[in-house]
Parts: structure tokens; sequence; C-alpha cells
């Protein structure tokens, strides 16, 4: 039973991954994209993981995405995109993509890493209050990397700002 | 419906060659941005589903920052792309050669 | 006092050196410095000689280590020095001369810008050749025999703005560079013969090392003859000494008739030990001697530039030294040696007198008469002229007529040799008497403007002209009567086991004829060239085809620049166009296309767009893992 959700879920984020990379429409693109970001979130909430699904729906489907709308509106997508010009630029994207995905999925399958072969049953986890748990190891152990991101994102804050600006 | 690790990871790795190849085929800016996002949320999901499998919540937490630094890295990158391709016409990432030897 | 030889050395070493730095500030001062320091050296050397004539006759030899030069393995060549009554008779001759020379120099060379230069080539010149006699080892004989060579070619392209003086020292050095091939070739040979280059150490154990007449030690001595040959402007290298003749005159009495072209008669002698075990190679010896001693004197007859029959001058005279070691005269040829050091650098002197006079004239047919206007030089000048002729009393006499009585009567001798030689003696009287004539004598054919610049030379150049005419009169009797010198010379041969040829006693017949060819060819030098040039004029128009072929040395320069010479240059050619120009410049031009071709080709990976650059990262990242996994299986 939880396998075929998990399946349908799984399907359901890739038809969206697919559609973001194939569609002609940008705006397709984005919702498609959003759409891949939702399942994406519930597969966060099989495992165990809360808070992050939560935050993923809020920050980036609902404020990341809300952005990318925007741009993609202002910058006036609606012609179509010219034929590839670059060389060979698709044949060798399919190649390579296909490679790496040989490749990763060799090494997954490959049992090399005995932690993903041996867990038959999932280990039982009891984190009790995920948002509680994921605080407390923000505010405790990993203090300083939280505090280097906040800096972050005033960087980010000044450079966007700037650079929205018509003249310096 | 807790499926068994190698079915997230498998999921994962095709998220991310879609998102690969997104990246590479596409000429408009924005939608290899956010083939980009696609790839860092695929690389989310690894980690969550190790964070889970290994019984530790230092995954979540790396998945938090990776969040937060895409939504900086969005912003940026969006007021960049912004500001080159505003005057433009259409949208064209190889219009932007110039440092071709 | 022996241990003075060190001070011989050092004395022109310290003028050189100081020529060098102070030459140009100082010029004059320079100069007689110069002079001084030969000075110096002569006075160090006669004490030498002094003191060798204080030891016990049959124990003159000395030898010094200065440093231990080179010591490698088995073998050792110190900085050694050898002295023995040959080689003290030899610094004294050299030293003397050379500082009569220099003396006149600073007369002759007075105004010339080089003045500085020319003293400091001198002086190291005069190192040089001292080297070279006092040398102990042949390694260090080559470095003489090299200094002297270098200092020849500097010489003689003193006024190197002329290109004949150029070419001349080119030429210099380039024959003598066969020499100094066959030195270095012969020195090699004797190191792996004998094991040792030391003088001492070969010269012993040469008779028992080596078998008499044996392959080995016939190439060592052909080898140290081509040498010889070269230095001593000998058939068939003598075709530089000639042409050096356009370097200043104490160059040219210096180097090229007192001393460095007695270089090649001085290693015969020095090495007469290994000679003497080589039959064949004395009688080369003798013969080249003999014949070009003949060659030169004929062409001596009809060369117009009085320098130039001067060169011919000596090179018959060397041919004279070169037939006495031959025949293993080895103390008569070094006797002519010294004799000739007098008349020969007297010949030049006076011929440099004239030529200064002259402002520079050197045809004789735009001399003569110059008897009166010019006294002094005149009969210094006839002096040398009568000692070379042989003329009874004065010193050529005794020397010659020694040589030419061993050539008949050496075991080593034979009649035509000694026919040659009186024969020569002749046509030497001839054409030296054609110089005084046609020079000296007659109507002047001086131009007129000359004729007012005509003097005599200032004191600094006559002084050495009276010192000279004094030696070239007066030198024979240190032999004469019985073999005082000879006799002297003797040690430095038997301490080795030669046994040189002496003459026994006077032979009044032989010296009876070399008499009346001496007087006789002055003779036919005055019915010649004594009144005026008419008959001489005739003369040569009746023998106009062999005139010509005198003149032009019998055609050898014409042969040696159709074969040799152009051989070089199309090898010299092949090197400069074939090999450098188009391989080597090919090899490195290649290089550099390819390096330019591989960076047009390597620059079209920066296209300027991005998603070529991510296809590259993207392939990189792929490596990247399959290398870690692969690590991991």
């Amino acid at each position: 039973m939880g396998l075929v959700a998990f399946f349908v879920i799984a399907v359901v984020a890739l038809l969206g991954a697919l559609g973001l990379v194939l569609s002609r429409n940008s705006v397709h693109s984005a919702l498609f994209l959003v759409a891949n970001l939702f399942c994406v979130a519930l597969l966060y909430l099989s495992l165990n993981a809360d808070f992050l699904a939560v935050v993923q729906v809020i920050v980036y489907a609902g404020a990341i995405m809300v952005l990318f709308l925007f741009v993609i509106t202002l910058l006036n997508p609606s012609h179509e995109e010219a034929p590839n010009q670059l060389a060979g630029q698709g044949w060798i994207a399919g190649i390579l993509a296909v490679a790496l995905l040989l490749e990763v999925g060799g090494v997954i399958l490959s049992g090399v890493f005995s932690v993903i072969k041996s867990p038959a049953v999932p280990p039982v986890v009891d984190w009790g209050d995920n948002v509680h748990a994921v605080g407390t190891l923000l505010y405790t152990q990993f203090l300083f990397p939280f505090e280097v991101t906040s800096i972050l994102l005033l960087v980010a804050l000044v450079g966007a700002t700037v650079l929205a600006k018509r003249r310096l | 419906m807790l499926a068994p690790l190698p079915h997230y990871l498998i999921l994962s790795a095709l998220l991310f060659t879609i998102g690969v190849f997104g990246f590479l085929y596409r000429k408009n800016p924005l939608i290899m941005f956010m083939s980009i996002e696609l790839m860092l949320n695929a690389a989310n999901l690894t980690f969550v589903s190790f964070a889970r499998y290994l019984g530790s919540l230092n995954g979540q937490v790396i998945v938090f920052f990776v969040m937060t630094i895409a939504a900086a890295e969005v912003v940026v990158g969006l007021g960049i792309i912004v500001s080159i391709f505003r005057a433009r016409a259409d949208i064209d990432v190889d219009d932007v050669h110039l440092l071709k030897d | 006092m022996v241990s003075n030889v060190w001070l011989v050395l050092l004395f022109p070493l310290v003028g050189f050196l100081w020529c060098v730095f102070f030459g140009r500030l100082w010029p004059r001062l320079s100069g007689w410095i110069a002079v001084l320091m030969v000075g110096l050296s002569f006075v160090s050397a006669v004490s030498v000689l002094v003191g060798v004539l204080a030891l016990p006759a049959n124990d003159r030899l000395r030898v010094g280590e200065l440093y231990p030069w080179i010591s490698s393995g088995a073998v050792s060549i110190p900085l050694n020095i050898f002295v023995d009554p040959l080689a003290s008779v030899m610094i004294v001759v050299v030293t003397g001369v050379a500082f009569l020379i220099h003396v006149y120099a600073t007369g002759y060379m007075s105004g010339d810008p080089g003045y500085g230069r020319f003293f400091a080539y001198m002086n190291l010149f005069v190192f040089s050749m001292l080297l070279l006699v006092l040398a102990g080892n042949f390694l260090l004989l080559m470095v003489g025999w090299a200094g002297v060579g270098l200092c020849s070619y500097l010489l003689i392209a003193f006024w190197f703005e002329k290109p004949e003086a150029a070419a001349a020292g080119v030429k210099a050095f380039v024959v003598n560079a066969i020499g100094d091939a066959g030195l270095i070739l012969a020195a090699s040979l004797i190191l792996i013969t004998f094991k040792s280059l030391d003088y001492v150490t070969v010269f012993r154990v040469a008779k028992t090392t080596v078998t008499l007449g044996s392959g080995e030690i016939t190439a060592i001595t052909l080898l140290l003859l081509v040498a010889a040959v070269a230095k001593s402007a000998q058939l068939p290298l003598y075709v530089w000494l000639p042409d050096a003749m356009a370097g200043p005159t104490p160059v040219s009495a210096l180097i090229h008739a007192a001393t460095m072209v007695t270089a090649g008669v001085y290693l015969i002698a020095r090495a007469s030990p290994l000679f003497t075990l080589a039959p064949f190679t004395m009688t080369v010896i003798a013969w080249i001697g003999a014949i070009t001693a003949l060659f030169a004197a004929t062409i001596g007859l009809v060369k117009p530039n009085i320098k130039r029959v001067l060169a011919y001058s000596t090179v018959s005279q060397l041919g004279y030294m070169f037939l006495a070691v031959g025949v293993s005269a080895f103390g008569a040829g070094i006797f002519h040696l010294m004799t000739h050091a007098f008349f020969k650098a007297l010949l030049f002197l006076g011929a440099g007198a004239v030529i200064h006079a002259l402002d520079g004239e050197e045809d004789m047919r735009n001399m003569g008469g110059l008897r009166t206007r010019m006294p002094l030089t005149y009969v210094t000048f006839l002096i040398a002229a009568l000692a070379i002729s042989g003329f009874p009393l004065l010193s050529g006499f005794y020397s010659k007529d020694e040589i030419i009585s061993l050539a008949f009567t050496s075991p080593r001798g034979s009649v035509i040799l000694g026919v040659i030689a009186l024969f020569t003696a002749g046509l030497t009287a001839v054409y030296i008497f054609r110089v005084v004539f046609v020079t000296f004598h007659g109507k002047s054919r001086v131009s007129h403007h000359l004729s007012e610049h005509l003097h005599e030379p200032g004191m600094a150049m006559a002084l050495p002209l009276v010192i000279l005419a004094v030696l070239a009169a007066i030198g024979g009797y240190v032999q004469f009567p019985g073999e005082g010198f000879v006799d002297f010379l003797q040690p430095s041969f038997s301490t080795f086991g030669v046994t040189p040829a002496v003459e026994q006693g006077l032979n009044v017949g032989l010296a009876a004829a070399s008499i009346v060819l001496s007087v006789g060819g002055i003779l036919i030098a005055y019915l010649i060239w004594g009144q005026s040039l008419v008959t001489a004029e005739n003369l040569g128009k009746m023998f106009a085809p062999i005139r010509t072929v005198l003149l032009n040395d019998y055609g050898i320069d014409a042969l040696y620049s159709m074969t040799i010479v152009a051989l070089a240059r199309g090898l010299g050619r092949l090197f400069a166009d074939i090999f450098d120009g188009l391989i080597l410049n090919g090899i490195i031009d290649s290089l550099a296309g390819l390096v330019s071709g591989l960076s047009v080709v390597i620059a079209k990976l920066e296209t300027g767009y991005v998603r070529s650059y991510a296809v590259a990262v993207l392939a990189g990242a792929i490596l990247i893992v399959a290398f870690m996994a692969r690590g991991g299986l």
C-alpha cells in the first residue's frame, strides 16, 4: 500500500520534471516545476521530515517559484524558442545525461555502499516533534552555519538591490 | 508509505539527470535556472532519505541550509538575468558569448 | 744563477700586464716599460747562461717545478722548467734580439695610435716564446707554441683596418693551426707511447721503449715535423710568411726572422732523442730543408717588395737550419739559428729604416741611391748582407759553412744535399746583393717629395742597428776556432744518448768553394743591378716566362687557393646554408609552428557559450564520479 503511494508520487514528480524540461512555454515550465516541488514535499513527509516538507512548500514553491514567474512575465517569453544553434549540443546533452544516470545508478545498485542494501527493514526512528528536533540542532550544533547563512541572505539582498538599479 | 532506500535514490538520480539534460539542452536562461533548482531538489531528496535511513537528523539540517542558499542564489541569479536580458527582444543564452576567444 | 730562470719569464709577463692596463693611458711610458722588462729579462737570461756555464760540463741539466698543474691518475703534468745549454743559449738570443728590437720599435712605432697595444702584444710574445723554449714538458710547450701563434696573428694584423693585414693574419693563424694539430696529435701519441709528457722522463726511456725506425716513433716525429714545418714556414706550409710582411717591420724582424719561426728548428733539436730514433723522418727533414732553401732563394731573385725578399730569404735560411738538424747536426743548426737571428733582424730593421724614411714605400723599384743619404743604414745593412752571403770572417760564413760541410760529411748527409746547399749559398749572395744594389746604389728613383723626407733613423732606431751589426760581424767567433759553441751545446743532446754530427776539422776545399760562391754571387749581382737597372730589365724580358713563374711562387698559392681554400669554403657553405639554415632552422621553426598550431586548436575550446562550458563541467564531473566509484569498487 505505502509502496503504491510512493510510486504514484514518484511518477508525478518525474512527469513534472520532464514537463519543465520539454515545455516550450516558460510559464508552463514553471508550473511543472511547482508540481514537482509539491511531490517532493510529500516524499519528505514520508521520510519523517515534516518541517522540511512545509518549508519546501512555503519557501520553494511559494516564494522562489513566484519570483520565477514574476521574472518570466517581466522578460516576456511569448516567443517560441529558436532551434538549437550549437552544433550537436542536443546529442551531447543526451549522451552525457544518460552516462551520468547509468553511472550513478550503477553505483547505487551495485551494492558497494552496504548501507543502501542492508536495511531491508527501515530502522525505527523516534525523533519526536520534528520541528523541535531540527530547531534544537540548528541552534546548538549548527549555530555557526546558521548565523553565516543569515549573513548570506543579507548579501543576497544587497546584491539584488544593486543589480536592480538602472544606474549605480 | 516509506519505500526502501534504493527507490528514493533512483528517483533522485532520475530527477537530477533530467535537470542536467534540461540545463544543457535549453537556451532560455530561465528554464536553465529552473533546471538547476530541479537538481538541487534532487540532491535534497537524497539527503533526507539518508537522514531517515541512517537515523541522523544532520541530513535534514543540511537540507535546510541548502534551501536557504538556493533562495539567495535564485534572487541574485534572477537579478543578473534580468539585467542582462532586460533590453533584448528574445532571451537566448547563446547571445552572451563575448568571452569567446 | 740558474734559479733566475723564473725571472726571465716573469718580466715580460709583467710588461704585458702593465701595457694591457696602462698602455692606452700612458703609451710612451708603457713602451719604455716594455723595453725595460725585456731588458731585465735579458739580464736574467744572461745570468742563467753564466750559471749554466759554471756548472760542471756533464751536469748541465736543471729542472724546476713551479706548480703541480695536472695530476690525473697515472698522468702528471706539472708546470716545470727545463734548463740546459740549449735552452740557456736560446733564451739569451731571444731576449737579447727582442730587447734591441723593442728599443727600435719605440722609434719606429712612435705616433701610432696603437702604440700601447703594440708593446703589450710584443711583451706577450716574448713571454710565450720563452715559455716555449723553457717548457719542461710537451704540454707546456704547446701552451707557448699557441701563445706565439696568437701573438703572431695579433701583430701581423696589427693594422687591422688594412684588409691585406687582416687577411694575412688569418692566413698565418690558419696555416699554423695545421701545425698545431700535428703537435697535439704528436703529444697524444707521446703520452700513449711513453705514458708521460715530461721531457726528462720521455727522453730517458726513449731508446728502450721504442725500436729504431718503428711505426710509432716515425708517426710521432712526422707529426712533430708537421708542427715544425708550419711554424718555420717550410714547404709546403710556408705560404703565410711572405704575406705576414703586412705587419709592422719590428714584428717582421722579431717574430718572423729571429725568434718565432725558429721554434720549429728548436723543437726538432729539443726532441732530438725522439728524432734520432726515426731515420725516415730525419731524411724527410733534411730534404724539406734543402729543397725549401733552394726554392725560396730562387723566388727571392725576382720579388720587388723589399720585405718580401727578406721573407723568402728567411724561409731559405730556415731551410738551411732544417737541413742541418736533418743530418743530425743539431749544434750547427742552432749555431746558424743564432747568427741568422743577428743578421736577419738587422736586415729587417735596416729595411724598416728605409721604409720609415720613405714614408711607407716598400717597392724597391721606387728606391735607389740611398747610400749617400742614409750612410749608417747602408753600412749596417751591408754588413748583414755580407754575413748572410757567407762572406769570410763574418758570422754567417762560419755557421753556413758548418752546415754545408756537414751536409756532405755527416753520416746522414749526402752529396746531393751538399751540392744543393752550396748552390743555394751562391743564390743567397745574389739575391741579397740585388737588394743592396737596387735599394742603395745607382740612380735614385725616389719620388721628388719623398726624397726631401729622407733622413737617417733616430737614435732609438739607429743604436740597435749598430749593435746588431757588431754581433753579425763577430758572432761567429763563439764557435771558431775549434768547436766552442757546438761543444757547449753537446750535453743537451748527449745526456739523452744523442750523438750529433760534428765537423771534423776544417775542410779547406769546401771553405774555398763557398768563398768563391759568395764573392761570385756578389759580383753577379753587381753586374746585373749594380750600376743601373737596364741589364736587369733586359734579362727580365729574356727570361720572362721563368720570371713569371717565380713571381707567382711557382703557382703554389694559386694551387692552395683552388683546392684547399675552395674545399673549406664549400664545407663552410654546406654547414651554414644547409645544415644550419635548412635543418636546424627548420627544426626550430617547425617546433614553433607546432606550438602555434596547437594553440589555435586549443583556443577553439573557448567558445564563449555558457552551455559548452557546462558540457565540459559535466563531462569532468562524470569522470570524477567514475573515478571515485572505481576506487570504491
